[in-house]
C-alpha cells in the first residue's frame, strides 16, 4: 500500500506494532529500539497517526468472551422498506455492539455481547418480538489463529 | 460488581476499564494508568501480563483503521465445510495474512449452510474476489459452497464496553 502521507517509518510502525508491545517500565523505548528510532519519535509518530485516524486505537485488545461474558453474531433478513426502522430497533439495545448492512438475502448482521450469557437470548427474543422477523444466532464455536495483519 | 469469570477480578476489571480506550502516549504508560487507579505500577504490569497469558488480552499494539488506510472493501466469506473438517480448514485459512478473523460457527439449515467464516480485506472488491479465489483453491474439495457478503454500511459501531 502506498499512501502518500505515510512515510516509511510510519509504515514500519504500523506493520510491526500490531502486537507485541512490551509490558515494562519504558515500553516505547524498548519498541523504538526494535524499530531503529528513538523513544520520543515513536511516541510523537503514534500521536500523529492516531490524530489523523490511521490508527483507531493504541493499546490492549480485549477478548470479550474471556471476560466472562458471552457474544453472538446475529443475522436478519429485513424487508427493504422497513430497513431503517428495524436498524433503529436493533441498535437501541446497548448489548448490540456492531451492526453492518451487507448485500445478501440476510442483509443485517450484528454482534450481541452481554456480561450475563442468558441476556443474549433475551435480547434476540425481544428483537424478534419487536420486529416480527426471525433472527439467526451464529455464536462462535472456535476461533482460528490470527497473525499480524494489514500490511501498509 | 460480581465477576462471572474466574479469570478476572475487580483489580483486573479496573485496569480493563482504564485501558480499553487505549494507552496514554507517554514514556511510562503503565505508571500513568497505575497512578490514575491508585495502584502500584508493578501490579498493573503483572496483571496485564497475566491477562495476555490467559488470552483475556489478545495483544497490545496499534489498531489500524482499515478505511483510513485505503483498505475499504470488506468481504465476509462464508464456507460450507463438513463439521469434522472445519478445524483443519480454519487453521489453513486463519493463517493467511489477508484474513483478519476466522471462526467456526454453527450451520442453521435450511437457511444457513455455512460453517467457516473468514473476513477478507482489500482495496476494492476485485482484490477481495482474488483473495477469496485463493482460499477456494486452498480448501479444494473440503468446501461444497461459499459466498462473500460485502458490508455496504456501518449501522452501529461501539466496540467493547465493560463496566469498570
Amino acid at each position: 500500500m502506498t499512501d502518500p502521507s505515510l512515510d516509511a517509518v510510519d509504515r514500519r510502525i504500523i506493520n510491526a506494532l500490531q502486537g507485541g508491545f512490551p509490558v515494562c517500565e519504558r515500553p516505547f523505548d524498548a519498541a523504538a529500539e526494535e524499530l531503529g528510532i528513538g523513544e520520543a519519535e515513536l511516541i510523537a509518530r503514534l500521536d500523529v497517526l492516531q490524530d489523523s485516524r490511521y490508527l483507531s486505537r493504541f493499546g490492549p485488545m480485549y477478548n470479550a468472551e474471556r471476560l466472562g461474558g458471552d457474544v453472538t453474531l446475529a443475522a436478519m433478513e429485513v424487508p427493504r422498506e422497513r430497513y431503517e426502522t428495524v436498524a433503529e430497533t436493533v441498535n437501541a439495545f446497548d448489548e448490540v455492539a456492531h451492526n453492518y448492512a451487507r448485500d445478501h438475502r440476510f442483509n443485517m448482521w450484528f454482534v450481541v455481547a452481554a456480561e450475563q450469557p442468558e441476556r443474549i437470548a433475551e435480547v434476540l427474543c425481544q428483537i424478534e418480538i419487536e420486529t416480527g422477523l426471525q433472527v439467526l444466532s451464529l455464536p462462535k464455536l472456535e476461533e482460528f489463529f490470527i497473525g499480524l495483519k494489514v500490511t501498509v | 460488581m460480581t465477576t462471572r469469570s474466574s479469570h478476572t477480578d475487580d483489580i483486573d476489571r479496573r485496569i480493563i476499564g482504564a485501558t480499553q480506550g487505549g494507552l496514554p502516549l507517554v514514556r511510562e504508560p503503565y505508571r500513568a494508568v497505575a497512578k490514575d487507579l491508585g495502584l502500584d505500577p508493578e501490579v498493573v504490569m503483572a496483571r496485564l501480563q497475566r491477562m495476555l497469558e490467559r488470552g483475556v488480552i489478545r495483544r497490545i499494539g496499534v489498531v489500524p483503521n482499515h478505511y483510513a488506510l485505503g483498505v475499504t472493501a470488506n468481504g465476509m466469506s462464508v464456507w460450507d465445510i463438513p463439521d469434522d473438517q472445519v478445524r483443519s480448514a480454519g487453521e489453513l485459512v486463519g493463517a493467511l495474512d489477508f484474513v483478519s478473523h476466522c471462526y467456526h460457527r454453527p450451520r442453521r439449515l435450511p437457511d444457513w449452510p455455512y460453517t467457516l467464516f473468514a473476513m477478507v480485506h482489500g482495496r476494492d472488491r476485485e482484490e477481495v474476489e482474488r483473495k477469496v479465489a485463493e482460499i477456494a483453491g486452498l480448501l479444494g474439495d473440503k468446501q461444497s459452497g461459499h459466498e462473500v457478503l460485502y458490508s455496504t454500511r456501518i449501522l452501529k459501531k461501539t466496540g467493547l464496553r465493560i463496566a469498570a
